[in-house]
């Protein structure tokens, strides 16, 4: 077990290293930043004081062992329009998509687990039928387009919601969050509903097919025989099975979610790291979008190594494979 | 796919009342779902009036000689200046929305088939390849995966149409690459499970070629999970595309796919223009729903092991 | 649904009522976020109507970009030379330290030199030697007569000398070096979240209105829109104009407009006799038209302004014969918008030898000015209907701006046909007379933005003797005559001035600001 959990922590580091070659290069070859700050009343004058500023003057692979070398100290970069380290601000702004990811990742749960085991164990019920619809339905509304209607539904028609923003945050068990007041949840839920669409639909399908499979597998047709009662068959043999592809790609998911928050933000006003991308993306605020991606790198690296164990426990199978060779 | 009919219509033969071929039966079991069936019927109909679109339009929405702006925002029924009724209103810019639509759906339907098919092959191979390979190539094909599978496909997408440019072959591309790994790692792991089971040892034993094993054996098992992903990413390419024409860096404004369409027509809901984006938002979602349902059977219909 | 807001707010009135004090709170919806609330950090538009809150300038803009007094209560130069400054007395800092010319000096050394700056006030200090006489008057002296001392001296926030001078933008990101004399104080800054200020109640210009005050940047339009309609702010900036209609029939929201200091214009290449985005019919080599005056007329010509204002801008926009609006300083009185005449359009294209026209792109941004994409998608058609068969192609700023200007070979500009805007920030025509008019010469800083690359000299001495000229009556002369030959010459084709709208809850009403800043002392009660 150790072993493979080096090997893996091994390989985790080469990927990181990888992708920052790949995030670098790429994201500096977008656009030029210069335009975008500079003031279009500027001169030649300001406009090469403001590369030199940047540090844009220096060839493009010394700027990337400046990166490195400030990687290793823990420094991101310097935003090139806010001024401030990237990391504070990436930091400022994760708290925010956390909890908009958590929050969409257990409705997803929450909804798709029963849907789903509804309609796998009934499947040629009407509500399961409908519920299927409804998950393709989820997978195939653009999320932006779905976000506004939203909004218009239940902010301007109905004023159920407030439209846009992150409501009051308070204080509890050492967390500052929008989850411990009513204005705070009452802001987060189209946000987080809107994120979470896609992957009630994803948990749905996924529980569902898992469920029919397993319907058919013989250790559950033996317990049946044996005379378990079907809760018992679902909840303990049922759900423990098909949990694994489930964990697998939520686990994979939850990268998403944090990413595919960029477009749930902007609709939404939502003051996260998404947001943040965006912005810095099209003001080409380059060390924030490095910086950010190779956040969501290293976040999706752990999750991913935290995916690989807990598979390897669950179904030894893999381990061994992994190691026999 | 006919493969594995052909071998179940050999492992049980019926007694038929006229000849039962593979294909014939696979029809059968598709149209035994009513679903099913009106989603096919809605695809290909979706298709063809795609297809036709040049001759049953009035207007040309990409030629701009065609397009006026003193048409634009035009609502539903109202007269074109050239004549013609705009049925479903006209956008922003004065295009017919009818016409554009049917435009737009070439583009989004090729640009989510090219892109799906595209990623389906060479994730399919790829992880074919590291599943029956094993060792260090598996170890780096899935450290790949894994660097890919790091960046969501949708910031894979922007970054790469940001430096690529605009235009339909970069957004495949950028399509492709951003949804290549889900194929991979699917295929890898449903093999892995499909190759430690016996039956594939015995083939194994029984001195059957890798190939043989891989194509007859592995494969077909990996094909139910392939269908549902390979209907989900197609279904996901083309949203994906108008994400990143919502994000400004999709296709052209003046080819409007119906992503540009339905994203072009976001400004206007409040405003009660609700036709701009809602008639494109409609032709997209009944073609993808269409193309999930159609799927969704196809998966049923195909998979061996929920049959009764 | 409003109504439900309605009661919800009538309820929370009342029982405001029963507390001592009614604060008057004020939530405004922004469209783009200021970077910093360093005033000196980043030289753009959202900052500097920021830091309008906090810190007076020597000099105030109006909302008109008049001058006005700020922390300045006279002006004007002494000798050729030199200018003179006397100071607002009995000023207090919001931390109660007295304002004095130390400020003033200090403010002015450390607006051009803020580390990492992106974009920094330099271009309005340099060449200015700044000298405090006594406590209350400085002097600023220049090495050539300059006659924009009082604009450039305009734009620089003034911080104070024990607390703002030697800070980091970090100490005024966090607040404790946020210390100015303008009417507002600075209370939080959440980047992505929010801006919170509370009134300066010992204001020198009187207590303002509100007491407290919250900015809340909603990036995209419709979300503002639908942010104001459910009663989360009572203001937004930047009104889709799609929505403008719809807003004007809604009896809970005002409308506030005013066209701004931008002009929105297309430049065209004057300098390539080989332009790569101009083709003949088919796609072969042609000899650049655009540098023939004829065909530059031409395309004016086959411009229908009023149908862009009308259908693309749905009526919230002014036709734009000239650089900036008329009422601002240097506008010619004699040039009008070009008439829409496509038959003497093609006339002239076939005077100039190219009677079935030819083959062009024209490049424009998508998330810029106001329907930027679908203004250029306009001219297309427009141009495709006389001959010029014109593609459209629209990309992000973050991309278009550098190849508008650098992106062919040796830096020269990429397009051949592009459309663009531009704000005049000193509120007078020196602004775009020197940006995209004046020849490109990297040295002297003129042209910086003549992405056309056009160059007269008749233009270029007028602009000199102007630049040199401190009587201001002679100065406009000479600018609407600098004007006058470069619309004549077609040196850019101006469509539009842009209309700013803002939109508030019923009840109040906003000062629209030509610089299009939002600033929440320009909101009115009724």
């Amino acid at each position: 077990m150790t072993v493979f959990i080096i090997r893996r922590l091994m390989q985790a580091a080469v990927v990181v290293f990888l992708m920052s070659l790949i995030v670098f290069f790429g994201v500096n070859v977008i656009g030029d930043p210069v335009d975008m700050l500079v003031n279009p009343e500027a001169d030649q004058a300001e406009i090469e004081r403001t590369i030199k500023a940047l540090g844009l003057d220096q060839p493009i692979h010394i700027q990337y062992l400046h990166f490195l070398g400030g990687i290793s100290e823990g420094d991101f970069g310097r935003s090139f329009i806010r001024g401030e380290p990237a990391l504070k601000l990436i930091i400022q702004h994760m708290p925010a998509t956390i909890e908009l990811a958590l929050v969409s990742l257990v409705i997803s749960i929450a909804l798709g687990i029963p849907l789903g085991l509804f309609a796998g164990i009934y499947p040629d019920n009407p509500i399961s039928r409908a519920i299927m619809a409804g998950s393709i339905l989820g997978f195939s509304l653009p999320t932006f387009w779905v976000g506004l209607m939203m909004i218009m539904l239940f902010a301007v028609w109905l004023g159920w919601l407030p439209s846009t923003g992150r409501g009051d945050t308070a204080v509890f068990l050492g967390i500052r969050s929008s989850l411990w007041t009513l204005d705070g949840l009452s802001h987060l839920f189209m946000p987080a509903l809107n994120l979470a669409l896609t992957n009630i639909s994803l948990v749905i399908r996924l529980v569902r097919a898992g469920v029919r499979e397993a319907m058919l597998q013989d250790y559950i047709k033996f317990a049946r025989a044996k005379g378990l009662s079907a809760n018992r068959v679902i909840g303990v043999h049922l759900l423990k099975n098909i949990m694994i592809p489930v964990v697998t790609v939520l686990g994979l998911e939850f990268g998403n979610l944090l990413a595919f928050s960029v477009v749930t933000e902007t609709i939404f006003a939502w003051p996260g790291m998404g947001k943040l991308l965006i912005d810095s993306l099209l003001q080409l605020d380059r060390p924030v979008v490095v910086a950010y991606l190779m956040i969501i790198v290293l976040i999706f690296v752990v999750i991913n190594l935290i995916v690989d164990i807990a598979y390897s426990l669950l179904d030894p199978r893999v381990r061994l494979k992994d190691q026999g060779t | 796919m006919s493969e594995q009919t052909l071998q179940e219509t050999a492992e049980e033969p019926q007694a038929p009342i006229r000849v039962e071929t593979p294909f014939r039966r696979f029809c059968s079991e598709f149209f035994e779902s009513k679903i099913a069936t009106v989603a096919l019927v809605t695809l290909v109909a979706i298709l063809s009036l795609a297809l036709a679109a040049p001759w049953i339009t009035p207007q040309n929405p990409y030629d701009l000689a065609q397009v006026s702006v003193l048409d634009n925002l035009l609502e539903p029924g109202e007269k074109a200046f050239a004549g013609y009724t705009m049925l479903l209103g006209s956008d922003g810019s004065g295009r017919d929305l009818y016409s554009a639509i049917l435009y737009g759906l070439r583009i989004s339907i090729a640009v989510g088939l090219a892109s799906g098919v595209i990623a389906l092959m060479i994730g399919t191979a790829i992880g074919l390849t590291a599943a029956y390979s094993g060792g260090r190539l598996d170890t780096l094909i899935m450290r790949a995966v894994d660097l890919q599978l790091s960046f969501p496909a949708v910031l894979i997408a922007l970054m790469l149409v940001a430096v690529l440019g605009r235009g339909i072959d970069k957004i495949i591309i950028a399509l492709v690459v951003a949804q290549w790994a889900y194929y991979a790692r699917t295929v890898r792991a449903t093999a892995l499970v499909e190759s430690s089971k016996e039956y594939i040892e015995a083939a194994r034993c029984l001195g059957l070629s890798h190939a043989r094993v891989v194509f007859r054996h592995v494969l077909p098992n990996c094909l139910a999970p392939l269908i549902v992903i390979g209907t989900v990413q197609t279904a996901s390419a083309i949203a994906l595309e108008s994400t990143l024409s919502f994000l400004g860096v999709g296709l052209r404004q003046t080819e409007p796919s119906l992503g540009v369409l339905i994203s072009n027509g976001q400004e206007y809901i409040i405003s009660g223009r609700y036709w701009i984006s809602t008639f494109p938002g409609v032709a997209l979602l009944i073609t993808i729903v269409a193309i999930n349902l159609v799927g969704d059977q196809l998966r049923d219909v195909l998979n061996p092991r929920l049959k009764k | 649904m409003l109504d439900r807001k309605k009661l919800m707010s009538a309820l929370a009135a009342t029982t405001l009522l029963a507390s001592p004090v009614l604060a008057e709170d004020l939530t405004i919806g922004l469209s783009s976020e200021p970077t910093a609330m360093d005033p000196h950090f980043h030289n753009l538009g959202p900052n500097n109507a920021m830091s309008r809150h906090i810190f007076d300038r020597l000099i105030n803009q109006n909302e008109k970009q008049q001058l006005n007094p700020g922390l300045a209560v006279s002006w004007g130069p002494i000798d050729d030379l030199t200018w003179e400054f006397k100071l607002r007395e009995g000023v207090t800092f919001h931390d109660g330290s007295a304002f004095d010319a130390d400020d003033i000096v200090c403010s002015f050394e450390r607006a051009p030199n803020v580390p990492n700056s992106p974009s920094s006030f330099a271009t309005y200090t340099k060449g200015k030697e700044v000298v405090k006489v006594d406590a209350f008057t400085v002097h600023i002296k220049t090495a050539t007569p300059y006659p924009l001392m009082a604009n450039d001296v305009s734009t620089i926030p003034i911080v104070s000398s024990e607390t703002g001078c030697d800070a980091t933008t970090e100490a005024f990101n966090n607040g404790p070096a946020t210390v100015g004399t303008g009417p507002y104080k600075f209370v939080s800054y959440t980047p992505g979240d929010s801006i919170v200020l509370t009134a300066n109640a010992d204001y020198w210009g009187g207590a303002p209105a509100w007491d407290n005050v919250t900015f809340k940047p909603i990036k995209s339009g419709p979300a503002r829109v639908a942010a104001l309609l459910a009663g989360d702010v009572d203001m937004i900036e930047g009104v889709p104009t799609t929505d403008i209609e719809t807003l004007k029939n809604n009896p809970d929201v005002a409308l506030s407009q005013g066209v701004s200091n931008r002009v929105i214009y297309l430049h065209l290449d004057h300098d390539r006799a080989d332009s790569p985005f101009v083709k003949a019919n088919g796609g072969g080599a042609i000899e650049n038209p655009l540098m023939d005056l004829r065909v530059r007329k031409a395309i004016s010509m086959a411009i229908y302004r009023d149908a862009i204002v009308d259908r693309v801008m749905e009526g919230v926009a002014i036709k734009a014969g000239q650089l900036l609006p008329e009422g601002f300083f240097g506008v010619s009185d004699k040039l009008q918008p070009m008439d829409y005449d496509p038959a003497a359009a093609k006339a002239l294209l076939a005077e100039a030898g190219v009677p079935d026209g030819f083959e062009l792109t024209i490049h424009g941004p998508n998330d810029r000015y106001i329907n930027d994409a679908k203004i250029a998608e306009a001219i297309g058609q427009m141009l495709t209907s006389i001959g010029i068969k014109t593609q459209v192609e629209t990309m992000p700023r973050s991309v278009y701006f550098k190849r508008a200007s650098r992106g062919g070979p040796n830096d020269t500009p990429e397009f051949s046909f592009i459309l663009v805007g531009w704000g005049a920030g000193s509120g007078e025509a020196s602004s775009p007379l020197k940006s995209l008019i004046a020849t490109h010469t990297p040295d002297k800083g003129w042209g910086a933005s003549n992405r056309g690359r056009y160059s007269n000299p008749k233009v270029d001495a007028l602009i000199t003797e102007a630049l040199a000229t401190v009587d201001d009556a002679k100065r406009e002369a000479l600018l609407a005559q600098a004007t006058e030959i470069a619309i004549e010459d077609a040196a850019i084709i101006p469509l539009h001035y842009q209309v700013n709208t803002w939109a508030t809850r019923t009840g109040l009403s906003y000062a629209a600001r030509t610089d299009e800043y939002t600033l929440a002392f320009g909101v009115k009660k009724n």
